[in-house]
């Protein structure tokens, strides 16, 4: 009877719906909120479509005032740096995700085994990583003075390979997702420990290994900090440092085109778009992961609030 | 039936586990490829996070440099107490610091709780589902961005000259420009805008699921009593979040003593002109290991912070396991 009368009454509105009038209210302020979360990045899209000149007399603007292509056309005399940093990046993304997430699996898997003897003691060493940090200091010996690997690739992968955060959130989609009976079954069916975790764990745990390796996926491809440390300008610069160095002082993306100084011979009074270059470099650094971003949204809302929920 | 074989399975391994031999091969035959599988994540945790903490001992050492080798250095180096606490507190710097990073971290978990919770309510609220995923994404995007494309947007903003902000918003008000890299006065107020626009879409997603989970026969029945929206917020959604909120703001305070590298360096530019509001405990310790090269005061800083931190963070767990034993993190 009483859901009979809900029934009808949802029809017009939804127990936890609100009034058509709050409805326009909740839509106009996010309509708001959107757009200020798309502009600043329209706006620096903007900039670096404009004139130099228009730009530096009379400032940014959303839309460019006199339209030039100069900034790009900077940019691309040095395209082979350019080029090489999303090489850098991409392979550091790549290879960093891949081996990060292997070993981080190979090590969740043993500490969920309830029947696994040193279990505690190997969650603990991996769970104490989190809870204490010994600071930049002596990390960045260990890795510039102990093992010499400065300008190498290996120093802008190995520290985020395993992040005990993510080993114990794969742990606990194992505890709760892989039933004991079937590792069991497996073991019964002849299958060894290793042979079980590839064929019948891995298969069930892709959820959480794509939401895993997407959350490494962006940390290596934002990472700019390892390479502030470890990274001097004759290493390999990701795309991020290479946007962190020009942001600073255009002059050294000058520094390293040649071509700069055969315009300048050719034309004197060629001025360096210095401003809308930046804003160039921008654009080229955003690219990827605005096209990206809306596909591993689904996967990444899944993968945090695993991780919230089981804290 | 995979019970009863599971349970034949066990009978005998107890047997054997009486006599000692035929345990250990089984033992290591059965889980010896366990400890092949952990090996290359235990060489990453040695050398990235273990030996460093042997090596914060340097906090504790007056570092000489006579030797090439660190290792010799670090070792015949005298120990020197706590000088180099003594040294650091002594400073103006080591006050700066810890105000800054505290006050900027509890204004962070103010702002990320008040506004991820009413930003999580309104898309909850939202009748049009389709509408409220093109939102969500939008709130989203700055999640994604790097540190460094977060620096270049507020330079298009606040640059002196030419950003938007003085070329634009504040001629609008009237205001005098002002020169924001030069100008301590509003970074307070600038970094918790950054900070916010760029993480909340995080907090709000969490609360969000939170919310989503919330058995909908508990609105059902305040909308047959005649709640109203406001009441059952009040009366049903916020209670039944209370678990998640808590334990997403006492995981912020338990790092409360660790802030955000990338927004105190990047989006700042590392301007000294602003160090008396933007200098942090991270930033400090950067700036005095790799710039100024003083080693002594920016290891015992950031062993300050170790400690501190570790503190904190077992405290934090002490409480929500006080609160609800299921929610602690250990």
């Amino acid at each position: 009877m009483a859901t009979a009368a809900t029934a009808t009454r949802t029809k017009k509105l939804r127990p936890n719906e609100i009034s058509r009038g709050s409805n326009i209210v909740i839509n106009l302020f996010f309509l708001f909120y959107t757009a200020l979360c798309i502009l600043p990045l329209l706006l620096v899209v903007a900039v670096s479509f404009s004139d130099e000149r228009a730009v530096t007399v009379n400032g940014y603007k959303l839309w460019p005032e006199q339209f030039s292509l100069a900034a790009y056309d900077f940019l691309l005399s040095d395209w082979w740096a350019i080029a090489e940093s999303y090489g850098v990046s991409i392979i550091v993304t790549v290879v960093g995700t891949v081996v990060a997430l292997t070993i981080m699996t190979m090590y969740a898997y043993p500490i969920s085994r309830r029947d696994f003897k040193h279990r505690n003691i190997f969650s603990f060493i991996m769970f104490f990583t989190i809870l204490f940090n010994s600071g930049l200091v002596p990390f960045y010996l260990v890795y510039k003075q102990g093992l010499q690997l400065q300008d190498t690739l290996a120093v802008l992968m190995i520290p985020l390979f395993v992040q005990g955060f993510f080993v114990i959130l794969i742990r606990t989609f194992f505890t709760n997702s892989i039933p004991p009976a079937l590792v069991e079954s497996a073991k019964i069916d002849g299958a060894g420990e290793f042979r079980t975790f590839v064929q019948i764990i891995i298969p069930l745990s892709l959820p959480v290994l794509a939401s895993v390796g997407l959350l490494c996926t962006l940390n290596y491809w934002n990472d700019w900090f390892l390479s502030l440390l470890f990274i001097s300008s004759d290493g390999p610069m990701s795309i991020q440092f290479r946007m962190y160095r020009t942001l600073l002082d255009i002059q050294y993306l000058s520094s390293n085109a040649q071509a700069y100084s055969a315009i300048m011979q050719a034309n004197p009074n060629f001025r360096m778009p210095s401003e809308t270059a930046r804003m160039a470099m921008a654009v080229v650094g955003i690219g990827p992961i605005i096209f990206i971003y809306p596909f591993f949204q689904r996967y990444f809302i899944q993968g945090l609030t695993v991780g919230a929920v089981k804290g | 039936m995979e019970m009863a074989q599971a349970a034949q399975a066990t009978v005998p391994r107890r047997k054997t586990g009486r006599a000692e031999k035929p345990l250990n091969q089984s033992y290591w035959k059965k889980y010896g490829v366990f400890y092949f599988m952990m090996a290359p994540a235990l060489i990453v945790l040695l050398v990235n996070n273990y030996l460093p903490m042997i090596g914060g001992l340097i906090a504790f050492k007056n570092m000489s440099y006579s030797s090439p080798s660190f290792f010799t250095n670090f070792l015949e180096s005298p120990w020197v107490g706590f000088q180099n606490f003594e040294y650091l507190f002594n400073t103006t710097d080591a006050w700066i610091i810890t105000r800054n990073t505290l006050a900027y971290n509890a204004v962070f978990i103010f702002l990320n709780l008040v506004i991820g919770v009413g930003l999580a309510l309104m898309f909850n609220a939202m009748r049009n589902r389709r509408a409220a995923k093109a939102y969500q994404t939008a709130m989203f995007l700055p999640y994604f961005l790097s540190w460094i494309i977060l620096a270049y947007l507020v330079y298009a903003f606040l640059n002196p000259e030419i950003g938007i902000v003085n070329r634009v918003v504040l001629p609008w008000f009237g205001a005098e420009a002002v020169d924001w890299y030069s100008d301590p006065k509003w970074w307070p107020v600038v970094l918790p805008l950054v900070n916010t626009w760029k993480g909340i879409g995080y907090y709000a997603v969490i609360y969000l699921a939170a919310i989503v989970g919330i058995d909908n026969e508990y609105y059902e029945a305040a909308h047959m009593d005649g709640a109203s929206k406001a009441r059952q917020i009040w009366s049903i959604t916020l209670p039944l979040i209370k678990p998640v909120i808590i334990t997403m703001t006492l995981l912020q305070i338990g790092r409360i003593f660790y802030a955000d590298f990338g927004l105190f360096f990047q989006v700042t530019r590392n301007a000294g002109a602003l160090y008396d509001k933007t200098l942090v405990i991270d930033t400090y310790v950067y700036q005095g290991f790799l710039v100024t090269g003083d080693i002594g005061m920016s290891s015992a800083a950031g062993m300050y912070q170790a400690v501190v931190g570790f503190v904190l963070v077992l405290a934090s767990n002490l409480i929500v396991r006080r609160i609800s034993k299921d929610d602690a993190l250990f």
